[in-house]
């Protein structure tokens, strides 16, 4: 497990970095995770050690969301003044994405 | 009593513990809710626990920079677990390859109508501009938007609330929509429920089928990627 994490760390600070050298607009975890995902490729496996890890963590991500949902506590007077586009928004917006995604899907099998 | 019980309070408030110790105690109570209540998409227990915390540190006014001394090692997990994405996208990668046009095909089509409806929803009925920033990413994977909606210029922490938020919609709504389209393959639901309501999505996906949550899984990585390289091309385009 400790092994896991660190590679994990290891491919994250790689990512910052690239980011912070190249200026790329992307997070650096996201450059850190296909940098992961190149690596297993080019090894043809991923070993059952890091595997074992990686879902234990991914099985609590919603918990990981947590502080950042208290965060709504600093935008109670903007949700409070923008109520009204931010929830049609996103009920909206839910509901088409879903009926597009399935629709193209669908049609692009065939 | 009341004097040794504010010591205590003052001295328990200037460590991390304590916001470390509340946000777990929290979630495992929240966690402890959902299970009771079969696992009901209404019963969510990112938004419980939210909820409980926010009015602990209201009742309590605590301020939320120091809760978050101690949340932050929560927080701070987001980044490895972007990084750990990269192994069940590489499990993957089989469904993938097979179904290379089909799956492309509805990632782009369905990030874009993600961004693009929410923006513009938002922007018709008079959004700030900040709140359509940190709205733009909010199907993709919370640790994911959160990070772009910093390099766009949008608020991370309001974008997590708002991702949360539209994981709890697509887990509720899903259903009925899809039913309503009549698209019953479970591979389908599966990637459309990923792209649109990414992790909440797909925990919810699993609980239906293999099939569904792998599916939602494979949609909720690429989304994620797409996401993380598209959304600030664009608003370059878009001259912002």
């Amino acid at each position: 497990m400790l092994g896991a994490f660190t590679v994990l760390l290891v491919f994250q600070l790689i990512g910052e970095v690239l980011v912070l050298v190249s200026g790329l607009p992307v997070p650096g975890p996201v450059v850190g995770m296909l940098l992961l995902f190149t690596t297993l490729l080019a090894r043809g496996a991923a070993p059952a050690w890091l595997r074992e890890t990686c879902q234990g963590l991914l099985s609590h991500l919603s918990l990981l969301f947590v502080p950042a949902g208290v965060g709504v506590l600093l935008h109670f007077q903007r949700l409070g003044a923008e109520w009204l586009p931010i929830a049609v928004a996103l009920v909206a917006s839910t509901v088409i994405t879903i009926g597009v995604t399935a629709l193209v899907m669908r049609a692009l099998q065939r | 009593m009341t004097g040794t019980f504010s010591e205590i309070w003052v001295y328990l408030s200037a460590s991390p513990l304590l916001g470390l110790t509340v946000t777990l105690v929290a979630y495992q109570g929240a966690y402890w809710i959902y299970r009771k209540a079969k696992m009901n998409p209404l019963a969510n227990p990112v938004a419980i626990s939210v909820a409980v915390l926010v009015a602990l540190l209201w009742f309590t006014d605590t301020p939320y920079p120091v809760y978050f001394e101690g949340a932050q090692f929560v927080h701070f997990l987001l980044g490895p677990a972007t990084v750990a994405l990269a192994v069940p996208l590489y499990a993957n990668l089989g469904n993938l390859m097979k179904n290379l046009l089909p799956l492309g095909g509805a990632l782009i089509a369905g990030s874009l109508t993600a961004a693009v409806t929410a923006v513009g929803i938002g922007w018709a009925l008079g959004a700030s501009r900040e709140t359509l920033l940190s709205l733009a990413p909010k199907s993709a994977t919370a640790p994911i938007a959160m990070g772009v909606a910093e390099k766009l210029g949008g608020l991370p922490s309001l974008t997590g609330v708002l991702v949360v938020t539209t994981g709890i919609l697509g887990a509720v709504l899903a259903r009925g929509t899809l039913n309503l389209l009549r698209i019953h393959d479970h591979a389908v639901r599966g990637f459309a429920v990923g792209v649109a309501a990414h992790g909440i999505g797909t925990a919810r996906a699993f609980q239906v089928s293999e099939t569904m949550g792998a599916f939602a899984g494979l949609a909720m990585g690429l989304n994620g990627l797409l996401t993380a390289f598209l959304f600030p091309l664009l608003l370059k385009l878009w001259g912002g």
